[in-house]
């Protein structure tokens, strides 16, 4: 590894050398009043150095934990660099984090103050704050609704400001000291403490150093040639590490743009307009494109839903090849740029993605007709694996060598390694910390020679020398009969139906498979209008027979997949049902990264799952929902369970398990 | 939700008045000898059962109908016979029950067109959008992204109403009379239809608009929950009859009002 110039080892020197060389450069954008503010890196110093200073004069200061709260907006990245300026610890909650959740960080990671969006998180945090003590005072950045609060503890941040340019104004050796605090930051530093949303008990808070994080983003930028010329839209939460790198730390170190939306449901149309050339995003948001793509093709006129099909198929056909710069015929060359013209152009600008240069997914295996999909229409869309606990950073695909069923190869500085036991190991100067305040937790995961262990199962492809990962260690089971059984292998084949929102398998220790699915709503809604079928509600369309018949068709299709591969062919469905509601954060069944928390939904589903190994046709269920604005009701439901005949073994497999 | 009303507010400046109007359709009596009045920068309810009379009351208010008997006095100024056009050029704005929305027209030209009474230069100007008509339009514009941010429908501004849902296509109407800048605020039933989520945001933005901008509500509600916890003073109608005017506590209790809503005990 090279080391880091320690004149530009934090964030806030970063920020004041790039306001230097670079200062007329666009910084950071946000869509205000439905047009583009844009702050150049000189003007963004200026914000957050007030802003710095404001905070310093209401008390913050050297080793302080403070907490950052709400969407992705300019001002709140700026408080984070203008806490890490002082010396302080920036801790991003998610916002949509339920009151439960967030007392418990706020308390944990002992913050004294905290940066806030809007009147909802602020009511948030009065109304846990006798839960946390040392909490002192809340800025807020949108003054709305707020006028009638009590202002002893609360600040605006403008007022912040305010209050730092006074303070620089008058005091000559302000300036002096604050740039003082800057230099005594070292690489070595803790930068930020990230929350991590685990899907089993309550979520740690993994240490950063500056080092990690910009190392990482370095190493990231001069993977992918990113330099100051890019422009990326930050819409993921800000407490995820992929958005801390990505829309913060890389654009500091490369020096590049930043753009904020107007609002969170306003993010497909403001990448747009801005026309992003470098993206980060989980599966889902491919995933959703797509499901949306599908469902207007479905009701658009014949006409261009035939030229759609032609060209899609087309493309599915020659476009990876083309994208990879591999030779194909002239006549292909043509046809494929007249399906450009037509077709794919289009259908990437509709999404905002007409510039990207390089695309990432990560978070979560993708479906791989759904990685394809967007590869064969010329999106560089490539694969990733990281964790929070690497600074993202673990394998990435090079250029050119992109296969839908692997997370590439090790990222520079990075070293893997499989354990005995099959899970995978890596070291890089990346790797965390610690877990704050968790020495045992952080003793089970980080060996004393650095290696960390993952807690995924995965293997080194033989022919590509990739990275491919297969699950979860711990989920990783076997069926009575010694089939290896692989949960998340089976759930994302059926996740690539734009049908299916999410499903969840059973089956370790039992006899066979069974799977519980949840419909997207979407997706069926609209087939549902196509086909006549009525409803009234999520539960109804969920039960409704036909809808059934439209889901057993495509899990039949997965087993004949899994049929295919030697070592998944035991670990067919044998029995599925639809659930009556849909899994949520909200609930607890998902984390807020939207992954499955098996081991509630086995709690909770209970029930359904005996009914399933009983051998019952039917179930009955009654569970808890919670709605969005926070209050609970309960949901009962008869559901219905529908068998179905498993595809025969291939002969090798049969005489395996024989043996 | 809601902080009682201030003592300022109780004792404020009558911005409206009503006396003891009268109104009837033929042989309908709508309205018989109704007083109450709406207060600058409170939020009043006026509630009832169906058929109470209570839109009859808003349309009188907003100069729709002629009482044939009674005055409205508007800011000091006893109301001759006027037009509804008359009513908005003198600070009046209001939403309908059932949506009185350009369907085919974006929400942002919707709430433009809220815009229309403040817009000072010709039909000639705006066609040549140059000089003062452009900065014109500039300047309301600015006005109507303020709006935009406000409701946070930011995120359907381009999108024509009719393919909205419903509790969107009445935060555009709601965003429409704002667009007005009005004095006298009139909301009909803003909450019919709505599930719960849609009525908590739709309560929230009446609040903030009382706050924010200090519009004087008067707000026409079926759903007596939401009345109570959002208005500063009820006005209860039935049968076209005043039964009750007093702050929403004290209406709760009132004996008539429970007879009113619930009917006669044993009956």
């Amino acid at each position: 590894m090279q080391p880091l110039d320690p004149a530009l080892d934090t964030l806030a020197k970063l920020l004041i050398h790039n306001a230097r060389v670079m200062g007329e450069r666009p910084a950071i954008r946000h869509k205000n009043l439905g047009i583009w503010q844009t702050w150049t890196w000189s003007e963004m110093l200026e914000e957050i150095r007030a802003f710095s200073v404001g905070v310093a004069e209401l008390g913050l200061k050297r080793g302080d934990k403070f907490a950052i709260i709400g969407s992705n907006r300019p001002r709140l990245y700026w408080a984070i660099c203008a806490g890490q300026a002082l010396g302080a610890v920036p801790v991003p909650i998610y916002s949509d984090a339920v009151a439960d959740e967030m007392a418990y960080v706020l308390a944990h990671a002992e913050v004294t103050l905290a940066v806030v969006e809007d009147q909802e998180q602020v009511d948030k945090v009065i109304a846990i704050s006798d839960r946390i003590p040392m909490l002192g005072r809340v800025v807020y950045d949108e003054p709305r609704g707020l006028k009638d609060y009590d202002h002893n503890r609360l600040i605006a941040f403008e007022d912040v400001q305010r209050l730092g340019r006074k303070k620089l104004a008058e005091d000559p050796d302000c300036l002096r000291r604050w740039e003082a605090a800057v230099a005594e930051g070292k690489g070595k530093d803790l930068a930020i403490i990230l929350y991590t949303s685990g899907t089993t008990g309550r979520s740690k808070g993994v240490m950063l150093t500056y080092e990690n994080v910009i190392v990482s983003s370095r190493n990231g930028n001069a993977f992918d040639h990113l330099g100051p010329e890019e422009d990326v839209i930050a819409y993921l939460p800000m407490a995820w590490v992929g958005d801390h790198v990505l829309s913060y730390v890389q654009s500091y170190v490369g020096g590049f743009c930043v753009n904020c939306p107007e609002t969170p449901d306003t993010v497909v149309d403001d990448r747009r307009e801005i026309g992003t050339t470098y993206a980060f995003a989980p599966p889902r948001v491919y995933e959703n494109s797509l499901t949306l793509t599908m469902v207007r093709m479905a009701d658009a006129g014949p006409f261009k839903r035939k030229m759609f099909d032609f060209f899609i198929a087309f493309a599915r056909r020659w476009g990876e090849q083309i994208l990879d710069g591999k030779k194909v015929p002239l006549g292909v060359r043509i046809l494929y740029a007249i399906g450009d013209f037509l077709v794919y152009a289009p259908l990437k600008n509709r999404f905002g993605l007409s510039r990207i240069r390089v695309a990432y997914t990560a978070g979560e295996a993708i479906g791989p007709e759904i990685f394809r999909f967007w590869r064969a229409v010329g999106l560089n869309l490539k694969q990733l694996y990281g964790q929070t606990e690497a600074s993202v950073y673990v394998t990435a695909q090079p250029d050119g060598e992109i296969y839908a069923d692997t997370v590439g190869t090790a990222s520079p500085d990075v070293e893997i390694k499989i354990s005995d036991g099959g899970e995978v190991l890596y070291r890089s100067p990346g790797v965390f910390a610690g877990y704050y305040k968790d020495p045992e937790k952080t003793a089970e995961v980080l060996t004393p020679d650095g290696w960390v262990h993952t807690g995924d199962a995965g293997f080194i492809d033989h022919k590509t020398g990739h990275l491919k990962i297969i699950d979860r260690a711990k989920d990783v089971g076997r069926l009575n009969d010694g089939t290896l059984f692989a949960p998340k292998y089976i759930e994302n084949k059926l996740k690539f139906y734009p049908n299916i929102r999410e499903a969840v398998a059973v089956g370790a220790g039992r006899d066979f498979v069974c799977a519980m699915i949840n419909i997207d709503l979407t997706a069926v809604g609209s087939w549902a209008e196509r086909n006549n079928v009525v409803y009234a509600s999520y539960q109804e369309l969920a039960g409704h027979p036909l809808v059934y018949g439209m889901i057993a068709q495509h899990v039949d299709e997965v087993n004949r997949s899994l049929a295919e591969e030697e070592v998944m062919a035991g670990a067919q469905i044998h029995r599925f049902l639809i659930l009556p509601k849909e899994l949520d954060a909200d609930d607890g069944e998902l984390t807020r990264t939207q992954k499955l928390r098996r081991g509630l939904i086995s709690e909770r589903y209970a029930p359904l799952v005996e009914a399933l190994y009983a051998g019952a046709t039917t179930a009955e269920i009654s569970t808890q929902i919670t709605f969005d604005d926070g209050h609970q009701g309960v949901i009962a439901a008869r559901v219905a369970i529908r068998d179905l005949k498993p595809y025969p073994l291939p002969a090798a497999a049969k005489m395996e398990r024989a043996a | 939700m809601r902080a009682p009303s201030s003592p300022e507010v109780r004792a404020g400046e009558v911005l409206l008045a009503v006396d003891d109007v009268s109104l009837s359709f033929g042989g309908v009596r709508a309205l018989t000898g109704v007083s109450f009045d709406i207060r600058k920068g409170e939020i009043r309810a006026i509630i009832g059962p169906n058929g109470a009379g209570k839109t009859s009351m808003l349309n009188v208010i907003n100069g729709f109908y002629q009482p044939q008997a009674g005055r409205i006095t508007f800011k000091g100024e006893v109301r001759k016979a006027m037009r509804p056009s008359a009513a908005a050029e003198g600070g009046i704005a209001r939403t309908f029950q059932n949506l009185a929305l350009f369907r085919g027209m974006t929400t942002l030209d919707n709430i433009m067109a809220g815009r229309t009474l403040k817009m000072r230069r010709g039909f000639f100007w705006q066609l040549l959008r140059y000089g003062p008509a452009l900065n014109e339009e500039v300047e309301h514009r600015h006005r109507v992204e303020e709006i935009i941010d406000f409701l946070e429908i930011a995120a359907i501004r381009k999108i024509q109403v009719g393919r909205l849902p419903y509790g969107l296509q009445k935060r555009v109407e709601l965003g429409r009379a704002l667009a007005m800048e009005p004095e006298l605020l009139l909301l009909d039933e803003p909450m019919a239809g709505m599930n719960l989520e849609e009525k908590e945001d739709m309560s929230r933005f009446i609040i903030d608009v009382n706050q924010q901008y200090g519009t004087t509500i008067a707000l026409i509600e079926h759903d007596m929950g939401v009345v109570m916890d959002l208005s500063d003073r009820v006005v209860v109608l039935d049968y076209g009859r005043k039964i009750a005017d007093a702050t929403p506590d004290e209406v709760k209790r009132d004996p008539e009002v429970i007879r009113a809503y619930l009917g006669e005990p044993g009956a």
